[in-house]
């Protein structure tokens, strides 16, 4: 498939995409470090949100920085940074999310050249009225903060455009994932991948245009393709690995569903599209599917996972976070025993760097899946 | 050695020892005693961090209790592996805080010194030292199925916005609602004054007590000061405290005027950051001393009293939220180099010493840039020691020996 195509080609070197938007458009690139950065405010202020989600392998200039009990996200990113490898970005967002990235925060801030440097530190409570306040004034603050860096006013107008087109994605993504849940072999799981992470690089219109028609083709293809693999729930943190699609499927599971950073977290849940916009969009960060370093009340994640993992039927579920993340470490063990409560077998795959785990992945998954 | 033997006395050790440790060691117990019992007394038992608000739950009389305290004390008496293990047992990675792990395993089993804390009839957590009390705490509320308050404290990295601010404040009228809703009774706001008052006394009297060691040769160490910091942690807020610190300065007074240095024929002066590592305090006091160092100040202990700037008598709650919200590992990484050079200017340092504590991310990711940014603008040379400050597993005492070593060489 064609839309399919393209973004493999983004997601394979997202870098270049962005440089050639760049070129081609004229217009800034802002690097964002999670799924709680306020997207919708920057592409209101016309900039194209690039994420980065780990390194490019390697690890070296990031030694002088960063002890090596930092996860393999925060010193690839930062290494990529002083490597030079972001030289396109005008400059960085960091929203506040777990003690690493905070203090990634200051160390970049500090030694990347990378342009201007945003800090939008939300609250970490998310349950409570004077958080959703709070919520409020930090992306009222951001939107002011962006509008002095890009030297463009961010109008009313602007805001809610963005949020039409987010929305859209959003929802777009919504169909895609119950194909996926539907009819597992539907569409690829290392398919779903691509998608997700050229949601995150690519020129969010020309995205919504092409997966729009993407899900409708899809949607269209009424004859599913048989499969008999075992549905598999992905949950955790950051998943930069297509691979990981591959050796589940290879292992014989089709991933039926995921609630990951790089995934359905950052896709779900709608801003609303009446009243005051950054009030709508502190709203949706606020309601959405909460990230481990949030609070929301204490089974709040457990409670999602249990949900989820039903209404997508998956059979079994494979938690997977990077070694020293301490959010989702912390959440292990209670997620593990919800499930175990309900009868829902669960895979832990802690991963380190890159690529070196693999083989034992491969191996586990394998194992676990005989299990189901 | 043979057990009934007494080791002879040494005159000069003992002149050298610190009188009120002794009072110091009763207070503690007492105060454990008092909160191992409070079922039997009516009180209440919350479980508050270390960097949390214990004025109101003070002012409420309800007993706090500090895990992180407790966690020092599991460390201290070198049962952290035992405890950690456990806690990888359950499921919780090796490389989180050792103070969680501990703490964690030790609520299931009632092990550690004090067979265990008491249970908790509340949480209260401020993130304003890291995101992992936020996890930590979610972990225990689900264990003892009590109510947990969180006191979220925005990270300032570069500045303390009116919006945080205005989010801590609000925050504070929750908490005394959520501990009327508890404790079953109305907040006394004089009561929280008069608390508030003796809570910036102690934080005064703490600070003019490490602020002793500006003095040649110094009359306490940072090692010292570890183990007096219990008090200002654990019962600040109290009259005890004030009255505690009140002697223990006098003490110092008097060591500084009759010439007791924490280390016989100083020579060299350094600084300590990060926390303690709490199952070698001693044994790093020994080899420091042997070669005429000593630790003269440290970032860890003088946090507890390094936001009274922003403390106010006449608004104590008012200015907690900034008291609160702009403590030493709160604030961005520069910030914090720039006080570690102010350290070093106040207290004559010679020498930078650097605990990277795996346990403790907030605290150590960026001191690479806190030691270079030491470096160019003091030029003093500093050493990396990795360890953890619970967990002895990560301590490779052969190695800090003869890093150690070196560093000494290269200061001499
Ligand atoms: S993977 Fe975990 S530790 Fe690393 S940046 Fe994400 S939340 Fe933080
Ligand atoms: S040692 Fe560090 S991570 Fe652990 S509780 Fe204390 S501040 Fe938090």
């Amino acid at each position: 498939m064609e839309a399919i195509e393209r973004f493999k080609e983004i997601c394979a070197d997202p870098k270049a995409y962005a440089r050639r938007w760049k070129e081609k458009t004229g217009g800034k690139v802002i690097g964002t470090l999670c799924s709680y950065a306020p997207e919708e405010l920057i592409l209101a202020g016309g900039a194209l949100a690039f994420r980065i989600v780990g390194g490019s392998g390697g690890i070296s200039r990031a030694d002088a920085h960063l002890q090596t009990y930092s996860c393999s996200l925060v010193r690839g990113a930062l290494d990529d940074a002083l490597n030079g490898e972001f030289d396109f970005l005008d400059g960085a967002i960091f929203p506040h999310t777990c003690d690493s990235i905070q203090r990634l925060s200051d160390i970049w801030r500090m030694n990347a050249q990378t342009g201007f440097h945003l800090d939008v530190v939300l609250p970490v409570k998310l349950n409570t009225t004077s958080a959703r306040d709070y919520m409020t004034a930090v992306m009222r603050k951001a939107g002011t903060e962006l509008e002095s860096v890009l030297g463009k006013t961010i109008t009313d107008d602007d805001l809610h455009k963005a949020i039409g087109i987010y929305n859209g994605i959003r929802s777009a993504m919504q169909r895609l994932y119950i194909i996926r849940q539907d009819r597992p072999g539907g569409i690829a799981g290392s398919d779903v991948h691509a998608i997700v992470r050229a949601s995150m690089v690519m020129d969010r219109n020309d995205f919504l245009n092409r997966l729009t028609r993407l899900v409708d083709t899809l949607e269209r293809q009424s004859e599913p393709e048989s499969v008999d693999n075992k549905r598999i729930f992905l949950s955790g943190g950051v998943c930069n690995l297509p691979d990981v699609y591959g050796i589940i499927e290879s292992a014989g599971g089709t991933v039926v569903g995921d609630d990951l950073c790089t995934g359905s977290r950052g896709l779900t849940g709608l801003v609303d599209t009446d009243g005051d916009p950054l009030d709508a969009i502190a709203g949706r960060y606020a309601r959405r599917a909460i990230c481990p370093a949030k609070h929301a009340g204490i089974t709040s994640r457990g409670d999602d996972l249990v949900r989820m993992v039903r209404t997508t039927r998956a059979q079994g579920v494979i938690i997977l976070f990077l070694k020293f993340c301490d959010p989702h470490a912390f959440d292990y063990p209670y997620l593990k025993s919800m499930l175990d409560a309900e009868g829902i077998p669960s895979l832990l795959v802690e991963l380190e760097e890159q690529t070196a785990s693999q083989g034992q992945f491969r191996t586990r998954c394998e194992a676990f899946m005989e299990m189901l | 050695m043979n057990g009934s033997e007494k080791p002879p006395i040494d005159p000069e050790k003992e002149k050298r020892k610190i009188k009120s440790v002794k009072r110091m060691k009763d207070i503690m117990t007492h105060y454990y005693i008092d909160a191992k019992t409070a079922d039997q007394t009516g009180k209440k038992v919350a479980w508050v961090t270390s960097g949390g608000p214990v004025e109101p739950l003070i002012a409420m009389d309800v007993i706090p209790v500090y895990p992180e305290n407790h966690g020092a004390m599991i460390g201290a008496a070198k049962m952290g592996v035992d405890l950690c293990e456990k806690a990888e047992e359950m499921g919780y990675a090796g490389d989180l805080c050792s103070y969680a792990r501990a703490d964690i395993a030790c609520a299931t089993v009632n092990g550690g010194p004090i067979g265990g804390l008491p249970r908790p009839d509340m949480l209260v957590c401020c993130n304003n030292i890291c995101g992992t009390v936020l996890k930590w705490y979610e972990v225990q509320a689900r264990y003892f199925k009590v109510p947990l308050f969180i006191l979220d404290t925005p990270f300032n990295h570069t500045e303390y916005t009116p919006e945080a601010h205005a989010y801590v404040r609000s925050q504070l009228d929750e908490y005394i609602v959520f501990l009327e809703t508890h404790c079953k009774k109305t907040f006394d706001h004089d009561r929280l004054a008069e608390v508030g008052r003796l809570s910036m006394a102690g934080q005064r009297l703490w600070q003019q007590v490490l602020d002793t060691t500006v003095h040649r040769p110094a009359p306490m160490s940072a090692f010292d000061a570890f183990f007096h910091l219990a008090l200002i942690v654990t019962l600040r807020g109290t009259r005890t405290v004030v009255d505690y610190y009140t002697e223990l300065l006098d003490e110092m007074k008097t060591r500084v005027a009759t010439g007791i240095a924490a280390v016989p024929g100083e020579r060299y002066r350094l600084l300590w950051d990060n926390l303690p590592v709490w199952y070698r305090t001693r044994w790093l006091s020994d080899k420091f001393a042997a070669h005429s160092a000593c630790l003269v100040a440290d970032t860890y202990t003088s946090s507890w009293c390094g936001t009274l700037k922003y403390l106010d008598e006449k608004d104590f709650l008012g200015s907690m939220a900034q008291g609160y919200s702009r403590v030493y590992i709160n604030i961005g990484t520069d910030q914090m180099a720039d006080m570690v050079v102010d350290m070093v200017d106040k207290y004559s340092a010679d020498g930078l010493v650097i605990h990277s504590n795996r346990s403790c991310k907030p605290y150590s990711l960026g001191q690479y840039d806190i030691q270079r940014i030491v470096q160019e603008k003091r030029g003093i040379p500093s050493l990396i020691i990795e360890a953890d400050m619970t967990d002895s597993r990560s301590f490779s005492e052969s190695q800090i020996d003869t890093r150690i070593d070196a560093f000494m060489e290269v200061l001499k």
